[in-house]
């Protein structure tokens, strides 16, 4: 149970709320044309005489996109439909050419599933927590209306109409803003193992339309009202929390929450009502006549399922338990599927068997590769170093060539010239060094310049033996193997 | 030696491959019948270019001996067929001047098979009527007259009207039309003339200006069963850019022509009675009977008991999908634009689509848009699918101990412009006897086979089984032979 | 079920076809008596019939993903009423 609350004059409300999210799907050719679906073409580029709903053009469904959505149904656990159908959404609007949107409403391809969403104590997530899915259908997305351009017109671009999404539906299950959280980027992260969505709210391949309402604990949902096509994790987050202190507010004022549909206005951090259009409801959904019923056969279905991926849960309990791996290693390399190919990818390059190599691997590409990716501003698709070079990396600790230090030091070069680790170490002579004679005689100067100390410790200051390490390893220019230079200090100084 | 413009499309074809005239002159000789016949208002557009185009093409091939299917046949082609460079509007204003930059698979295919295109004819707009009075450019007028001297002017039928008034006039040796309620056979009948709507899924919709989808079907018109065979023969075909393409093979119909019926059961289904039938038409009817049992037939009473429904089925199903197919026409991307000064996008819209579309096809779109309007869609649409698939059980029941069904095309000869334009209902009520077939998607046809007491033709339809338009056909020849139809409009119209 | 004039408004306003006090007048009774006569449908029993879904019995095909169209700008904007810079323009809306 999450203990989110909003605090109002007259008690504590409990927030409910589902959200829609629209993912596009990945596909080179739209749902019901030969045009292509990439992002960002000229203006009216990437439009057939279909999208522009020419007079007596007819829609034929890419087979890719209906591959797609039954395999992240079936990734969400959910019955597939094997008999689904398209019906027309009827409405008007500029960026709508055929005056109606192909979508599923009364049979949908895919029925109810479930996500998990992992426990998170600093959000207050307690504890695992299903939030379950009514439903997943494919409809068209719309093209877009540009104001920006003209002072007393609007410009069309139809370069999106008729590019596939998937409509995710969810149950009102989440209870708290971070619950939404967690639930879109579980969502996102299953749709990027699926690879039927690259999860890029900013490109506007995910957004989510917020269903928000509030009631007294115990009693039954309040009213609801949505808010559409919000674009990021923390803008859906802030929705609910704006929407729902609006609500309380409102209810508390003695007023009555309308069903309405809602914007947010990232910059007011606030929702606003969208001037209702009476007709918003009816949308006269009816079979489309153009198109037969989506009749999927056993094989089809087969061969989805057998091309799903292993999922991030599934993945995750496998690296605790086969790798051993740390919990919070386990889901932090899990989350993402570049994060977990790439970290696949350093184990095998290793050349050693998992088990034994995968706590450390894991512990460096959490600290040290996601630091630096981190300050680079760079995800880990366009790291500059790659699974193979991490790999002779860690092949050069493990053996002694390399100190902690400076392996980070190589790491740091590595990063910015692409040059292999073997190839900086020969070349830049960065090779840690165990060779006793050459740290003796290093010891042997450090003594001599710091005789005093050497009294004073073998008077029983023990604190300054890292003094004599820390003046070794810096005269060494830190290529001595910490360990020789810890065993003849001490014997040195004994 | 026979006029060209009296000769058909095997006349042509055959003439034209033995050397009897070149492809030319019969584009010539076509093109001036056409350009003569203005006063029918058959055409909304004249291509002469394309046809003489076609034909010199038609000529080098018979040159080469290369000849298609259609070298040297030139054809009307409704205006619901998108051709690529020349102005299709459905008949309606708010597609005036449209000029599609691509073709549609029926036209695409018949040009690809020789065929030339003397013009795109004229029809009721967006395909909606009974009658071609509704068509944005006037309406059509019958070449026949009744004889009582009385030269009212009179319907074509609709919606291929302009179709079947160009082919009973001789303006065109055949044409394309399109049936969704009955619109290639009601036409046929008024005006003396056959015509074939095939099982639907046979003729590509794609290019075609969509009135209702799930009933729309392209077709042939033409002056005999023969040549109907023919030109349908040369349309039809799989199509992967229409969903509900059929993808089986298409039959030589016309070498499979036969009028010997022997073994064949004719279904005569006795739904068909209505009340106030003409007697002429039940007369008609009684003798097609005897013509098919002549031609060595059983002939077998049957039932159709949904019959009476598919009437008010078709009123709530073509009017749902037209009112959303006909949502495009927004003045956004083509046709006509209607602006009120200070008008914002919603206003545009309704300022256009009110100038638009004629009073029949608003009155449609209303129709459809009330009955998919929330609270009303399961008590009409959905009700309305499942009498349509209990008319098509009827269908389908009927066929297992039956080949062919044989029913009047129309309640009426062809009635006088204006005489039921006032009442929506009254019109709608013409199409009573060729909806059950639009509904269940079978193949049917209309063939002449007489005239009335006021010298006006009057058609007997025939429908068959899913995929067996030959069944029709044959028992259409049957019928053609016998009733030997060769009554011929009077030319009144060319000067 | 009949319909009456503020329900005729608002059909037509939904279909987006602009209507005069003079339109909704005619259409009143022409739609009541086309409707009324469609409702004669109520009279079959269609319990446990399921609506038709195909006309004739035909599968959907699905495309390859493949992209075999677009590209056609000049084909898309050649009737438009308005086109400018690549684009269909409409009256200013205000979201």
């Amino acid at each position: 149970m999450s203990s989110y609350r909003i605090q109002g004059a007259t008690g504590e409300w409990e927030v409910v709320i589902g959200l829609e999210v629209h993912a596009q799907i990945v596909s080179k050719a739209k749902l019901f044309s030969g045009a292509s679906a990439t992002f960002g073409a000229e203006p009216n580029a990437n439009v057939s005489l279909i999208d522009a709903a020419m007079p007596g053009m007819l829609p034929v469904p890419n087979q890719e996109c209906i591959r797609q959505a039954v395999k992240t149904g079936m990734a969400l656990n959910a019955e597939i439909n094997a008999w689904s159908r398209f019906d027309r959404k009827n409405y008007f609007y500029a960026d709508l050419p055929q005056g109606y949107q192909i979508s599923q409403l009364y049979h949908p391809l895919v029925g109810e599933g479930a996500i998990t969403i992992d426990p998170d104590e600093k959000a207050g997530i307690v504890e695992a927590k299903t939030i379950g899915i009514e439903r997943l259908h494919v409809e068209q997305d719309a093209g877009k209306l540009m104001h920006d351009q003209h002072p007393t017109s609007s410009y069309v671009d139809l370069n999106r109409s008729g590019v596939a999404l998937m409509e995710i539906v969810s149950r009102p299950d989440m209870r708290s803003p971070a619950e939404a959280g967690a639930y879109l980027r579980k969502l996102r992260s299953i749709l990027r193992y699926v690879g039927s969505c690259d999860g890029n709210m900013e490109e506007g391949s995910m957004r989510a339309d917020v269903n928000v309402s509030v009631r007294k604990a115990g009693d039954s949902f309040g009213t609801r009202t949505e808010t559409k096509n919000v674009n990021s994790i923390r803008f859906v987050m802030a929705t609910i929390e704006s929407e729902a202190n609006r609500q309380v507010d409102v209810i508390e004022g003695g007023g009555r929450i309308v069903q309405e549909t809602r914007l947010y206005d990232p910059d007011r951090n606030e929702t606003r009502s969208m001037r209702s259009k009476e007709d918003a409801h009816d949308y006269r959904y009816f079979p489309d006549p153009d198109l037969l019923p989506l009749e999927l056969t056993e094989d089809f279905l087969a061969a989805c399922k057998a091309e799903l991926p292993e999922l991030p849960d599934a993945k995750c309990r496998r690296y605790e338990s086969e790798l051993g791996l740390p919990v919070y290693n386990a889901a932090v390399i899990t989350a993402d599927v570049e994060t977990a190919r790439w970290f696949e990818e350093l184990v095998v390059e290793t050349g050693k068997p998992v088990g034994e190599v995968g706590r450390t691997a894991s512990n460096w590409l959490i600290s040290d590769l996601f630091g630096a990716l981190n300050r680079l501003g760079k995800t880990i698709d366009g790291s500059p170093v790659s699974p193979r070079q991490g790999a002779e990396l860690l092949g050069l600790i493990a053996d002694g060539t390399l100190s902690g230090t400076l392996a980070k030091q190589v790491f740091e070069i590595m990063l910015e010239t692409g040059i292999d680790p073997g190839k900086i170490v020969e070349e830049r002579g960065l090779r840690q060094t165990s060779d006793t004679g050459a740290i003796e005689q290093v010891i042997a100067e450090v003594m001599a310049a710091n005789a005093d100390k050497v009294e004073e410790y073998r008077g029983g200051k023990d604190k300054l033996f890292g003094f004599f390490v820390g003046q070794t390893m810096k005269a060494m220019a830190g290529k001595a193997n910490p360990g020789v230079v810890n065993d003849l200090l001490k014997k040195a100084l004994s | 030696m026979a006029e060209i413009t009296d000769l058909g499309i095997a006349g042509i074809r055959d003439g034209f491959r033995a050397g009897d005239f070149s492809a030319r002159e019969v584009a010539e000789a076509f093109n001036s019948a056409v350009a003569a016949g203005k006063a029918l208002n058959a055409f909304i557009i004249e291509t002469p270019d394309h046809a003489i185009l076609a034909a010199e093409a038609a000529d080098r091939a018979r040159a080469a001996g290369e000849l298609l299917p259609l070298s040297g046949v030139p054809l009307g082609i409704k205006d619901l067929f998108c051709t690529a460079g020349y102005q299709t509007t459905a008949a309606s204003h708010i597609l005036g001047g449209f000029t599609p930059p691509y073709e549609s698979t029926v036209t695409g295919k018949l040009f690809a098979a020789g065929a030339g295109m003397l013009g795109k004819l004229n029809m009721d707009q967006f395909a909606m009527g009974s009658s071609n009075e509704t068509s944005y450019f006037g309406n059509v007028v019958s070449p026949w007259r009744r004889n009582d001297g009385g030269n009212a002017p009179l319907a074509p039928g609709g919606s291929s009207g302009g179709s079947s008034s160009a082919i009973a006039a001789r303006l065109v040796p055949a044409a394309t039309g399109t049936d969704t309620g009955g619109s290639i056979r009601q036409p046929a009948a008024f005006t003396g003339i056959a015509g074939i709507k095939p099982t639907y899924g046979r003729c590509s919709r794609f290019g075609i200006v969509a009135f209702a989808s799930s009933l729309d079907q392209a077709g042939a018109m033409a002056q005999d069963v023969r040549d109907s065979a023919i030109l349908l023969e040369a349309m039809c075909g799989f199509d992967p850019k229409d969903s509900t393409s059929l993808d089986v093979a298409v039959p030589k119909w016309e070498l499979g022509l036969s009028s010997n019926l022997k073994g064949k059961r004719v279904g005569i289904p006795k739904e068909y009675r209505v009340d106030n039938m003409p007697f002429e038409i039940d007369a008609l009817w009684k003798q097609g009977i005897e013509w098919l049992r002549d031609a060595g037939a059983e002939i077998v009473d049957v039932s159709l008991p949904h019959t009476r429904y598919a009437l008010p089925t078709y009123y709530i199903i073509a009017p749902a999908e037209a009112s959303s197919n006909l949502a495009r026409y927004d003045g956004v991307r083509y046709g006509l634009r209607h602006l009120p000064d200070g008008a914002n996008l919603q206003d545009m819209y309704a300022a256009t689509r009110a100038a638009g579309f004629g009073p029949e096809v608003k009155r449609r779109i209303l129709i459809g848009t009330y009955v998919l309007s929330a609270g009303f869609y399961d008590a009409y649409y959905t009700k309305a699918q499942k009498v349509r698939a209990l008319i098509s059980r009827d269908f389908e029941d009927v066929f297992k101990s039956v080949d062919v069904l044989l029913t009047p095309t129309a309640p009426s000869a062809a009635f006088a412009l204006g005489e039921k334009s006032a009442d929506p209902l009254e019109m709608y009520l013409n199409d009573v006897f060729t909806v059950p077939a639009s509904l269940a998607g079978v193949p049917a046809m209309s063939v002449p086979a007489g005239l009335d007491g006021q010298g006006l033709p009057l058609g007997l339809q025939i429908i068959g089984r899913p995929l067996d338009e030959q069944g029709v056909l044959n028992a259409g020849l049957a019928i053609e032979e016998r009733a030997g139809f060769n009554a011929k409009p009077q030319n009144w119209w060319s000067n | 079920m009949s319909v009456d004039a503020a329900t005729v408004r608002k059909i037509a306003s939904l279909a987006r076809i602009a209507v005069t006090d003079g339109d909704v007048e005619a259409m009143v009774p022409e739609l009541n008596n086309i409707l009324g006569w469609i409702e004669q449908l109520g009279e079959v029993n269609t319990d446990g019939v399921a609506p038709l879904a195909a006309v004739i019995p035909n599968h959907q095909r699905l495309r390859e993903d493949v992209v075999t169209d677009g590209n056609v700008r000049d084909k898309v904007l050649s009737n438009a009423p308005q086109p400018e810079h690549g684009f269909f323009a409409v009256p200013k809306v205000i979201e």
